[in-house]
């Protein structure tokens, strides 16, 4: 299990395909990559803040949460800070497991976790200024089907 | 103990964090102690429905126990992934 926070941006295809290495025994791996979206044309960039060490906390206790309840063979969590610009990428998790079943579960269990339970916080910038993103609804009422 | 402000709440209150001494026994005993100091604070903890809580970095709720914490951190509902 490996939990990276970062500013700096990550080599998406290296780190899966490092991950993906010699899996014999799992047989099913799965990867999800998170990208800053321009949605509807006046998104200039992202800047994320975090909690350091809450953070890096709260991204172990999520994948091993993970890693147990599916019996994963292993998790990777990287996740960036800072500014980031549109199209660059915010966030990866890959998972491996022996059934693919296991991976993608795990996988959007991940997701829908350290959305809402790992102390990021996102500020969109446009051209008219800042503005910290709002939870939503849709994003707490995921956790209840795990 | 240290109390740490993340993202509109500490724009709102205008500093990441601060060393405060209290003798607030839950975390809503120091939050009503904040909103009475300056209406910078209070308009933080205004409606703290929209804020969330972790002690000694673990999320938890307004009615914690602060005996023996070393860092409590308030912040929005976090937007991560």
């Amino acid at each position: 299990m490996r939990i990276v926070v970062q500013d700096i941006p990550f080599d998406f295809g290296a780190e899966a395909a490092a991950f993906a290495e010699g899996r014999a025994e799992s047989g099913a791996v799965v990867t999800f990559t998170g990208i800053v979206r321009d949605v509807d044309g006046g998104l200039k960039a992202m800047e994320i803040e975090h909690y350091p060490g809450m953070t890096e906390g709260a991204l172990s206790e999520i994948a091993g949460q993970a890693m147990s309840r599916w019996s994963l063979e292993d998790a990777l969590v990287i996740h960036r800070h800072g500014r980031l610009e549109v199209g660059e990428m915010i966030m990866m998790v890959a998972t491996a497991a022996r059934h693919r079943k296991h991976a993608f579960e795990a996988a959007e269990f991940l997701m829908d976790y350290l959305k809402s339970r790992a102390p990021f916080w996102k500020r969109e910038i446009t051209k008219d200024g800042a503005e910290w993103v709002a939870a939503r609804d849709e994003d707490e009422d995921a956790l209840t089907r795990w | 103990m240290d109390v740490l402000y993340f993202a509109w709440v500490r724009e709102r209150i205008g500093i990441p964090r601060e060393a405060v001494e209290t003798k607030a026994s839950t975390v809503m005993d120091l939050v009503d102690e904040l909103r009475g100091r300056e209406e910078r604070y209070a308009a933080a903890f205004a409606d703290i429905s929209a804020l969330r809580v972790a002690v000694d970095q673990q999320l938890t709720d307004f009615d914690t126990p602060l005996a023996g914490a070393r860092e409590v951190a308030f912040f929005p509902p976090m937007t991560g992934g």
